[in-house]
């Protein structure tokens, strides 16, 4: 599950965001009567359809997988967490109709409606991002049910949707959202222009999602810290496995890098007492160790978990640099800088992105364990005890391999029909749909 | 009725929505499925295409919803079915993959090799999922599904006569809905001669079904005598209603009737799921775990509620709208343009 949610995690980012980012060109090419942020806005929301219908599949897959890997923890506390999803439902039902209204309407609708039954999507997006992530927190920091062992007999909804790690995972989720998918689309224009391909539509396609991403990167910078800190209170052997501190001690070094072991972190890079300073603003602040609790109440895979935490946090400290990049060469120049290693440090910005997205589930998930509700379940006591879950999971993990690749050979194949049709200078939107249905000869191109 | 009833209602409406629409379109696969390979089946395919295209995604989510609900209002019940029966289900689940993958990606599919193979997998994956779904209703009416993590046999609980009659009998409803449906596209999009080719598969998926439904009831009978007694005595006006709509459906088709066969047959598959649903009454698990026993705690049946009453206020026009659009064809997928103008000696009686 954690592998199927690893992939659903990048769909789902782009699910919420990529919708965002096609309302800003499409906006832009009405209000500026800009035919190309237009194109733009269209092609977009024609990656926004793939990725949803592969991420509706990948999502239906998951709720199956609550029961099919899962069903102790689903069979207990289902009844409590079981409302967000439903108010999830309702997002992501909406979010379905509208898409397919906003992606079968441009040429239907009259351009400002369009335009709106676009914004429905945006707004359901990060609804239903809130809802999902919520549960997490809830994983997190459980609450709202009773009696706390055995089976429950009430449940108060308000508590378990508005637990206390939602202010902080919620918000950061939302924006790695929109850094992530800013970044990966950017990047993709990056490597276009890399290639020589310098036309208004490239720079076009690299500025919108750029932006967008820089703008949410130190954002998201202080709502991870933020995070970091309340983890350090709320899951303070989560915050230890992070930062391997085995002691609770004050004047904690903090350790970049390194290797974890029983008797403190070997190699690494260290700075005496800004562990400390980080989760209390001063280097006497006590941080709880992982002798804190037995060792079968720690999480596994520490030296993985402490590098995750740092890469994670690593990348979005270069990204912060790449957004300082853009910032200061727009306020000189109006313009986003020119050279190579501008666009370069871009192409790669998207992959980064995503690894720091994934370093942050590995953080997040791999640190409440041995937990699967922290401090009330253990995930061995949440799987199912029918045999062959490694079947079922080698035959997801297979299946995954073929929807990835066949999903970006997708992306891939609509990207070299947009560029031929470039070069043919087709397709105006909203214009009389001229040149050959985008969707045609089998065998024809190349 | 008490809370947790409505709940059961509520579920149940979800398990009907899902049965009839994402019904109709595995049905669809199975019809692209048989239309044979090449230029033979090129014509029907195309019209599947442009029927489901634009509205596939929805559909779909009736089945999130069913097992949201059910998780939410009932885990226990969720938690017995998925743990003992994750052989079905796995394969059921397998299918739902492969055919969303097949569908995304047949219409980017550049080389023939590449879209004959989506569409493949597409059929293939329509004729997995909704044979294994009926395994599962098969053993839940059979009472072969115990309470607790995996405490059922992972074999035989679904690989029984039962189950697998049920299960051909969900193909076959997918296929009599999805033909009935298509009779509709076809006039829509002015090719008689498929209308003609669906008009003779929905009678003949009619049959099948009629008589799959038959040995159905005998099945129940010897394995799951609750059900039977259920469906021979509350549910006996519903299993009457379905049978008079298969039938009137049958004679609309046969004289081509333009408006009806459509809401009848959507009606006989709903009267089945509810005749079903009040046959098992009280039971979530025939004889095993009942409505109120395995019900969630009052505040969470409460949530769910609303959460379903802000759903009919807010999604349901919002759909209504889109399928409005999707048939009146103010909207169209603009890669799909409806079938071309028949051609002579094709399809018609292939």
């Amino acid at each position: 599950m954690a592998f199927t949610l690893g992939f659903h995690i990048i769909l789902a980012s782009l699910g919420v965001a990529l919708p965002a980012l096609m309302l800003i060109a499409n906006y832009r090419g009405l209000r500026r009567d800009d035919a190309d942020a237009l194109k733009l806005a269209r092609r977009w929301s024609k990656a926004v359809a793939v990725t949803f219908a592969v991420g509706a599949v990948t999502g239906t897959v998951l709720s199956f997988e609550f029961g099919l890997l899962w069903p102790a923890f689903t069979g207990r506390f289902g009844q409590v967490f079981g409302v967000l999803f439903a108010i999830e439902g309702i997002f992501f039902f909406l979010e379905a109709i509208f898409i397919a209204i906003y992606i079968f309407g441009w040429e239907r609708l009259s351009p400002w409606t369009h335009f709106w039954t676009g914004v429905p999507v945006v707004i359901t997006g990060l609804g239903g991002a809130f809802s999902v992530v919520a549960v997490n927190s809830w994983m997190n920091q459980p609450q709202g049910y009773s009696p706390a062992t055995g089976d429950v007999t009430s449940v108060e909804p308000l508590k378990v949707i508005f637990n206390p790690a939602v202010p902080y995972e919620v918000p950061h989720m939302i924006l790695a959202a929109y850094l992530v998918t800013g970044f990966l689309v950017a990047s993709i224009y990056a490597v276009g222009m890399l290639r020589g391909r310098r036309d208004r539509i490239h720079r076009l396609g690299l500025l919108i999602p750029l932006t967008v991403a820089c703008i949410a990167t130190p954002i998201q910078f202080a709502v991870g810290d933020t995070a970091a800190r309340a983890i350090a209170k709320d899951q303070p052997v989560k915050f230890a496995a992070m930062e391997c501190v085995q002691r609770t001690s004050t004047h904690v070094t903090e350790y970049l890098g390194g290797r974890c072991t029983s008797t403190g972190v070997k190699g690494g890079i260290g700075i005496p007492g800004f562990d400390s300073f980080l989760v209390g603003w001063s280097t006497s602040t006590q941080v709880v160790g992982l002798d804190s609790v037995p060792p079968d109440e720690r999480p596994p895979a520490n030296t993985m978990l402490h590098w995750a935490f740092d890469t994670m946090v690593g990348i979005c400290t270069v990204l912060i640099g790449l957004a300082l990049w853009l910032g200061i060469g727009w306020w000189r120049k109006r313009d986003f800088p020119q050279s190579r290693w501008f666009l370069r440090a871009t192409a790669v910005s998207g992959v980064a992105a995503v690894i720091a997205l994934e370093c942050g589930w590995i953080v997040t998930e791999v640190g409440r364990q041995p937990w699967i509700v922290y401090n009330v379940m253990r995930t061995s006591d949440a799987v199912t005890n029918a045999s062959g879950v490694w079947v079922t999971f080698g035959v997801v993990v297979a299946l995954y391999a073929v929807l990835g690749a066949a999903l970006i050979t997708t992306l891939l194949a609509m990207s070299r029909r947009w560029r031929s049709a470039d070069e043919e200078g087709v397709v105006v939107p909203y214009g009389p749909e001229s040149g050959p249905p985008p969707d045609v000869p089998t065998g024809a191109v190349r | 009725m008490t809370k947790a009833d409505a709940v059961a209602v509520v579920l149940w409406i979800g398990v009907t929505m899902y049965a009839i629409f994402a019904g109709a379109d595995f049905g669809a696969g199975l019809w692209s499925l048989l239309s044979g390979s090449g230029d033979r089946g090129r014509r029907p395919r195309e019209l599947i295409d442009w029927a489901i295209g634009p509205v596939w995604e929805a559909n779909h989510v009736w089945l999130i919803f069913a097992l949201v609900v059910l998780w939410t209002g009932f885990s226990s019940t969720f938690e017995a079915v998925f743990s003992t029966l994750f052989i079905p289900l796995s394969l059921a689940a397998l299918g739902i993959v492969l055919r969303g993958a097949g569908f995304a990606f047949h219409h980017n599919a550049r080389r023939a090799r590449g879209r004959a193979l989506a569409e493949r997998l597409f059929g293939l994956a329509s004729v997995l999922t909704p044979f294994f779904l009926g395994t599962v209703v098969g053993s839940v009416a059979g009472g072969r599904v115990p309470v607790g993590n995996a405490a059922g046999d992972p074999v035989t609980s679904w690989l029984n006569p039962l189950s697998l009659v049920i299960g051909a009998l969900f193909l076959s409803t997918g296929a009599y809905l999805s033909a009935v449906f298509l009779v509709s596209d076809a006039r829509r999009a002015a090719a008689p001669d498929l209308e003609r080719y669906f008009g003779t598969r929905a009678i003949v998926s009619a049959v099948v079904t009629g008589a799959l439904a038959t040995i159905g009831l005998f099945a129940l009978r010897r394995d799951a005598r609750f059900v039977f007694d259920g469906l021979t005595s509350d549910g006996l006006p519903l299993v009457i209603l379905s049978a008079l709509c298969g039938i009137a459906v049958l004679v609309l088709i046969h004289r081509r009737a333009r408006r009806g066969a459509r809401v009848l047959a959507a009606g006989a598959v709903a009267s089945v799921v509810w005749g079903w649903g009040i046959a098992q009454r009280p039971y979530l698990l025939p004889q095993k775990l009942t409505i109120a026993d395995g019900a969630a705690p009052s505040a969470t049946l409460t949530s769910v509620l609303v959460v379903f009453g802000v759903a009919v206020v807010v999604v349901l026009p919002a759909l209504g709208l889109l399928f409005a659009l999707a048939q009146r064809s103010v909207i169209e997928e603009t890669s799909g343009p409806p079938p071309p103008p028949p051609e002579e000696g094709m399809g018609a009686r292939s």
